[in-house]
């Protein structure tokens, strides 16, 4: 028996790497990466997973190697009588603090560019969380939110120009809500009472998910709402649009955005 | 065996508590073993609700939207079986509710904890065993709240196990019923963990050192630390939010909040502070929830390697270490919640710092199996499989430690594979481990080793189908608790896994009867066990089986750590902890 209990645990390693190696193929990964950032996101995930990796590999090969080896009846001599090994505690103490604090100070750079150092832009958009819907609110031609010619949708489509970088504006009017970008790799938590502000870059024209990551209600799953990368001036024109529209219809505006 | 004259005495013991009532000794006793039973069985039966619960999860992530035969009809009983999105949100809530609060928290420090910690020290009992009682007695209050939830108005909370204000607030009766739940779990626990503390620190058979205790009190004493230092946090939070709730504070609620777009009183308060409030308890829970395990695990694999503990203090070490580095990293919960994004940084070098002292537990049982005779038995194939399942546990851990990563994977599926990982391939796993390997000294009868094997293959098996494919779901981006994921055209390609991980989900709640049939026939018809079926060395299994009203009948002295297995000292290849060691057979009797 000690062979199936071996092989059973020898599956772990293989059919763990198998997984991981075969995803790709049913086009099961990450999605498509349209941000300026994003790779490095996705860099660092791929660094950090062959790094896990080889440690997942080399300690269940370890594992089914001792169970193979030291099963109660092909062992003939008496078990090694060890209390431990001061040198080893050292060494696999002081090895993975290295690794692991590596890791961190090696992630800081991407986190401070991703969450922590803010272009020096005015907002291009901002954001509205409610029950169940992304609005939007652009600041129209005086570059100025909350003013008499402010586009508001709520349509959950979102317009932002391509390569350039943007400053969006996140609220929440209700409850928690999470904004997120899959394809440019972001995601900012909205608290109702606070301001959060997300900046990116994106590389490529064309309709990406936005997604509410944070359980928001019964109507979480249905938060759906879709960004447009387009060229600087067919998003000029877009948005000239969205203007002429709102002002033939803006009588029926809904009466929450006055201020 | 030395021990066997003394087997009549048990006996004895045993016919003499058939003549008390049956309520005085199963119901309202003062034992710990009895009221360790009580929450063995008590958390077992919350497991299978929480199981269910699961189903129903998995039953709309396979096929959103279709009638659920069967169960549908207990769950969603209006809609004719078909799981409407407010159930299904509802179903996230209570399933992680009941298996993180009335499941592995109780069965780890409730059931084992009272079970084990008077045994393995040598005392007659707890220090104060009205307050474990009552530690018990709790519990219900908790089990009723939490199961009339299911039935008032509106449901049982659909706010998320982590009750998040403002959208919690916006429940009904079910999340006021969830936090009067919450809260008598809470002083259950700080009951039990004061008993705990003074019991381990106080009541120590003589010659029971700090370190010759075992593991597993090692475990359930920092258990009992965490527990005690963390948890009046969540109380207070938790007050903090039903009167949010109930009585027009504004704690949680932000100036000029509205809801369902209609604006509500306001409160001037801060949502991110329950957050703060909820993390600094439930971060230490995550090893409230684990280091009772690891301690059993460490315990089991000694014993069946038959060879000491490798590195006894670096992993007593490692879990004080875990204690106090478990309070200074809640925040990374949060990165992304909105919180000052300079504290990210710190939180992540504290969080990559406590995956430390769990990378050398895990070296260590390496090392514990390394050069042993191990001997596969039900007990053995558990614990093996908790490292091999803490490994991936830990591992994926990382990366969400890594703040930049934890952007994307934050709130995917990514998550719900780590914390499975840990909590049902880890602490579940040492659960069976345990209850296999002490059922001898609950219940004096042995488990059946073959059904126990063919549960422990399928189970392994099947909790790998279900839990591993969700680490690529989560970089796909496929976000938690959605109650129809397919909304999302790009997430469409990944319904056959979704349901072939659903059939594993069903087949694996489905194998666990055959463990409740070797349970429940084992206690009644299994073979009797005798003091010590594994040759164990821990003092535990020098009493005996089970143990009578105060447990050992003779005096516990000790005379050595639990782990000396192979010890060239003895011809046997354990040596009992109480066992003298032969040349100082002399000096005790001259001491005499």
């Amino acid at each position: 028996m000690r062979r199936f209990w071996s092989i059973l645990f020898l599956l772990v390693p293989i059919l763990g790497v198998a997984t991981f190696v075969a995803a790709p193929y049913y086009n099961i990964w990450f999605p498509k990466d349209v941000s300026e950032h994003g790779r490095t996101i996705d860099n660092l995930f791929m660094f950090i997973l062959w790094l896990t990796g080889i440690v997942f590999v080399v300690t269940e090969l370890t594992l089914f190697w001792f169970m193979w080896k030291y099963d109660e009846r092909s062992t003939k001599r008496p078990v090694k009588f060890s209390h431990g090994s001061h040198a080893l505690e050292i060494v696999w103490t002081i090895l993975p603090a290295a690794t692991l604090l590596f890791i961190a100070i090696y992630q800081m750079e991407a986190w401070a560019s991703a969450k922590m150092l803010p272009p020096d832009l005015k907002p291009i958009v901002e954001v509205t969380g409610r029950q169940f819907n992304w609005d939007f609110r652009y600041p129209g031609p005086d570059q100025e939110l909350y003013t008499e010619d402010d586009i508001v949708r709520t349509d959950g489509k979102l317009y932002l120009p391509v390569n350039e970088d943007v400053m969006l504006r996140i609220t929440s009017l209700d409850v928690l809500h999470s904004f997120f970008l899959p394809n440019l790799r972001m995601k900012q938590d909205v608290v109702p009472g606070m301001e959060q502000s997300m900046w990116f870059k994106a590389k490529e024209t064309g309709g990406y998910d936005i997604v509410c990551a944070e359980l928001c209600g019964w109507g979480h799953y249905k938060m759906k709402g879709r960004v447009y990368f387009l060229p600087r001036d067919q998003y000029e024109l877009k948005l000239e649009e969205m203007r002429l529209e709102q002002n033939t219809m803006r009588a029926e505006l809904p009466e929450e955005e006055d201020e | 065996m030395s021990t066997v004259s003394t087997d009549t005495h048990s006996a004895a013991h045993g016919e003499h508590a058939h003549t008390s009532s049956f309520l005085k000794n199963y119901v309202f006793s003062l034992d710990h073993k009895i009221i360790g039973l009580q929450f063995l069985f008590s958390t077992l039966i919350w497991f299978f609700v929480g199981g269910m619960l699961a189903l129903g999860i998995r039953w709309q992530l396979a096929f959103p939207w279709r009638p659920m035969p069967i169960l549908g009809n207990l769950l969603a009983t209006a809609e004719g079986g078909q799981i409407p999105p407010e159930t299904y949100t509802m179903l996230v809530t209570m399933h992680a509710t009941v298996m993180i609060f009335f499941v592995i928290i109780p069965i780890l420090a409730g059931a084992f904890g009272n079970f084990l910690i008077p045994l393995m020290i040598g005392a007659d009992d707890m220090a104060v065993p009205i307050l474990n009682m009552a530690s018990y007695w709790v519990m219900w209050p908790a089990f009723i709240a939490m199961g009339t939830s299911f039935f008032v108005e509106g449901g049982a909370s659909q706010g998320g196990w982590t009750a998040y204000p403002p959208f919690a607030l916006t429940q009904g009766d079910g999340q006021f019923l969830w936090l009067i739940g919450l809260t008598l779990v809470g002083i259950s626990s700080m009951m039990g963990s004061v008993n705990y503390m003074t019991t381990i620190i106080q009541m120590r058979a003589p010659g029971m050192t700090m370190f010759r205790l075992p593991m597993t009190i090692w475990g359930m004493f920092i258990t009992a630390i965490l527990q005690a230092f963390a948890l009046p946090v969540l109380t207070a939070a938790g007050f903090m939010q039903l009167m949010d709730l109930k009585m027009g504070t504004g704690f949680f609620i932000p100036e000029g909040w509205t809801t369902n777009n209609n604006p509500m009183a306001s409160g001037g308060g801060q949502p991110l502070l329950w957050q703060h409030l909820f993390w600094f308890y439930s971060h230490p829970a995550v090893y409230i929830m684990i280091l009772p395990a690891m301690g059993m695990v460490s315990d089991i694999l000694s014993t069946f390697s038959r060879k000491p503990l490798f590195g006894y203090k670096p992993m007593v070490y490692s879990i004080s270490g875990i204690a106090g580095l478990g309070f200074i990293v809640w925040g990374h919960h949060m990165f992304v919640s909105g919180m000052n994004p300079m504290l990210g940084m710190t939180f992540m070098v504290s969080t990559m710092m406590i995956a430390l002292p769990s990378a050398i537990k895990t070296f260590n049982w390496l090392g514990t199996m390394w050069g042993g005779k191990i001997q596969y038995t039900t007990p053995m194939l558990f614990a093996i499989s908790f490292v091999s399942m803490f490994i991936i546990g830990g591992l994926s851990g990382i990366f969400m430690a890594a703040t930049p990563i934890d952007i994307f994977i934050h709130d995917t599926y990514y998550i719900v594979a780590h914390f499975h990982y840990v909590l049902f391939s880890g602490t579940a796993m040492a659960v069976f481990g345990g209850i296999y390997y002490w059922f001898p000294k609950m219940f004096g009868r042995m488990m059946n080793e073959t059904w126990g094997k063919v549960h422990f293959t399928l189970t392994f098996v099947l909790l790998n189908c279900v839990f591993f494919p969700m680490h690529i779901l989560g970089m796909t981006g496929f976000p938690r608790r959605l109650a129809d994921p397919y909304h999302y055209e790009t997430f469409r390609n990944l319904i056959p896994l979704n349901q072939f991980m659903s059939y594993c989900a069903f087949a694996l709640v489905g194998v666990q009867i055959i463990f409740a049939l070797n349970f429940f026939g084992s206690m009644f018809f299994g073979p009797r066990a005798g003091r010590n079926p594994w040759k164990s060395n821990g003092l535990e299994w020098q009493a005996p089986s089970p143990p009578g009203h105060g447990n050992f009948d003779f005096q516990p002295i000790i005379y050595r750590g639990p782990y000396e297995y192979g010890s060239p000292e003895v011809d046997e290849d354990y040596y009992p902890q109480t066992q003298p060691p032969p040349e100082a057979d002399d000096e005790t009797s001259k001491d005499e």
